[in-house]
């Protein structure tokens, strides 16, 4: 059992290793496998003397690394979240697309684009991206809390209610974005668009340091969880006949991966469907014991999403795809598949 | 010790539970009966320390329930629930865990792993154990419930078990097998409250029932004093005749039929 577990992480961690380093490679110029390696080799120090392309160092440094960087941060912070969620909903199918959770974040990230420029003019860049987390965040919070409030009855979640108050949440949120748009100015509009669909197009060194603090905090803390994840399981009143705080533990989880959610979305848009396929495939690999699923669901979250910022760099290339658009083509079938498989459990 | 004084709960307009006062001791298997919204269900949420008393005191151990931290209670005392939901395809084993992990920050040890065993075996799950939850049959789901509630207090002599129902999903094989699990953990020091529904299963097996009505205590005493033509009709409003095992002495009543005549006029 532990031999398979360490073997399992040590296969993830490798299969990461080596698709981040080949993500690296691919892309409107392509760089080789040896170029790269010597190019990070001597970040650390190696093959100092070994002579590299000035052109693609700068492709490397300026634009690749960041962007894989952010995609393993987004990554590894949409799986974890999407595991925690499920849990604390006690339902499988609570994602944070699905029930308007990245909408609620995405509505405050827009809002702070198009008043930013006007309040916030001062700020530094950095400063800027730390706001649109922030905003990002608080926005992913409140979607939750109404969500969490309105599917809860007598200490039951009931699917039905949740995935409607997702629908409506989702469709305020876009309407309110929709109304936002028609302030915005031509270069806040493309941004604006490119958080509908969800892109990582917008990867610098600023946009990695500003959200690397809103998910390392989530995957160091959320973790060590597991154990109090696995009660809410057994129900809520059960969880707190075993001696669990249940009020605290759910707004530590609903916090930590809201914090996640909302830091992604801040720097990539809504990625749909990644919280929903990553912890699904993990479960069926490992069984649904939360100790492991929670970091497991990390490292396949941020395996899948390099893997798919890897295609749509390369499948219509030159021209880029949005990464939302790849994750909803895997990530739907997948959903349906749940539902006409639990269609009789979902009615509680 | 378990003691309750003078406690009530009140919803609104309506009392569910009334002024109830009982005490017991480890050794004892004290079953309730009751009509249905007699407050059964309630009382038992309140000595669990999940439903606050409006007035009252409820003690376990010399200390008020809502004073010890959860953790602790968790130590002290198990529940069965009614009702069970598991939402996840946890196998069997991991759920029966479950109960104990108050007793560990991180990973099990050997007493856990020892306590797990003997408690899938004492309720006959043993084959189950890795069977996901969401595949057993809801009498299996149930004795898997009662080994985690047993795993949870298994090494503390002295706690208090809490059955809401416990056999309400099960066959008549296991419907005697959890009581008699029921009885033997009573003699080996812990408290044993249950409720039930079935009043030849309390006879047969309670040291002393209790018997609700509309919120009130309104019996009390073993299964020999309480039970009686006279205290079923009050209680359940049937008639019934009271008979006396002869093998085992114990009591065990045989309701009458109930007159009820249908209206020919009523169209369907």
């Amino acid at each position: 059992m532990v031999k398979q577990r360490v073997f399992l992480y040590l296969m993830l961690s490798g299969l990461l290793i080596s698709s981040a380093v080949l993500s690296l490679c691919v892309g409107a110029v392509g760089i080789p496998l040896k170029e790269v390696l010597v190019i990070l080799g001597k970040k650390f120090g190696l093959f100092s003397q070994w002579p590299v392309s000035a052109q693609y160092e700068g492709v490397l440094n300026i634009v690749r690394i960041p962007r894989v960087l952010l995609g393993l941060l987004v990554g590894a912070a949409l799986g974890i979240s999407g595991a925690a969620i499920q849990g604390i909903f006690r339902n499988p199918l609570a994602e944070p697309s699905l029930i308007g959770i990245s909408a609620g974040a995405s509505l405050m990230a827009v809002l702070i684009i198009v008043l930013e420029l006007s309040l916030f003019a001062a700020l530094s860049n950095l400063l800027g991206y730390y706001l649109l987390v922030f905003g990002a965040f608080a926005g992913a919070g409140i979607a939750s809390l109404i969500v969490y409030q309105l599917s809860r009855n007598e200490g039951k979640s009931n699917v039905a209610t949740m995935l409607l108050a997702g629908i409506a949440i989702n469709a305020l949120a876009g309407a309110l974005t929709g109304l936002v748009t028609f302030a915005a100015d031509d270069h806040q509009l493309r941004n604006i668009t490119f958080w509908m669909l969800g892109s990582l197009a917008g990867a610098t060194w600023e946009t990695v340091l500003a959200i690397s603090p809103f998910v390392m905090i989530p995957l160091l803390l959320l973790p060590p969880m597991g154990k109090a994840l696995n009660t809410f399981a057994l129900g809520e009143l059960q969880a707190s006949q075993l001696g669990l705080k249940i009020n605290k533990v759910k707004r530590n989880i609903v916090i930590l991966s809201t914090m996640a959610v909302g830091a992604s979305v801040a720097v990539s848009g809504i990625i749909s469907f990644v919280g929903l396929l990553v912890p699904h495939t993990v479960r069926l690999l490992i069984g649904v014991d939360n100790k492991q699923v929670l970091p497991a669901s990390a490292l396949c979250g941020a395996l899948m999403l390099t893997l798919a910022d890897m295609l749509c760099r390369t499948l219509l290339a030159p021209v880029e795809l949005p990464i939302g658009v790849i994750t909803a083509l895997l990530g739907t079938p997948l959903f349906l598949y749940i539902l006409v498989k639990d269609k009789k459990k979902l009615v509680l | 010790m378990l003691t309750a004084e003078g406690i009530s709960y009140k919803i609104g307009q309506n009392t569910l539970v009334k002024d109830i006062s009982f005490s017991m001791r480890p050794g004892e298997l004290l079953l309730v009966l009751g009509a249905n919204g007699a407050g059964k269900s309630t009382l038992l949420r309140m000595l669990s320390g999940e439903k606050k008393s409006s007035c009252g005191h409820i003690k376990l151990y010399q200390k008020e329930i809502s004073d010890y931290p959860p953790q602790e209670l968790a130590l002290k005392r198990a529940v069965l629930n009614q009702q069970n939901i598991v939402t996840m395809a946890f196998s069997a084993e991991e759920i029966v865990m479950m109960g104990r992990y108050p007793h560990y920050k991180n990973n099990p040890g050997q007493t856990d792993l020892n306590i797990i065993d003997e408690v899938l075996q004492l309720c006959g799950i043993t084959s189950l154990r890795t069977r996901s939850y969401l595949s057993l049959s809801g009498g299996e789901q149930q004795r898997v419930q009662l080994a985690r509630t047993l795993a949870q207090i298994w090494d503390i002599p002295g706690a208090l078990l809490l059955l809401d129902e416990p056999v309400a999903a099960l066959d008549v094989q296991y419907q005697q097998q959890t009581l008699a699990i029921a009885r033997q953990l009573a003699k080996r020091g812990f408290m044993v409250l249950g409720i039930l529904h079935d009043i030849n299963l309390a006879a047969q097996y309670a040291d002393r029932i209790l018997m609700l009505k509309k919120g009130r205590k309104w019996y009390d005493g073993s299964p020999a004093e309480v039970l009686s033509s006279k205290s079923i009709y009050e209680i359940f409003e049937i008639d019934s005749d009271i008979y006396t095992n002869p093998r085992t002495l114990k009591h065990f009543f045989i309701p009458k039929d109930v007159p009820i005549e249908l209206n020919n006029q009523i169209s369907i």
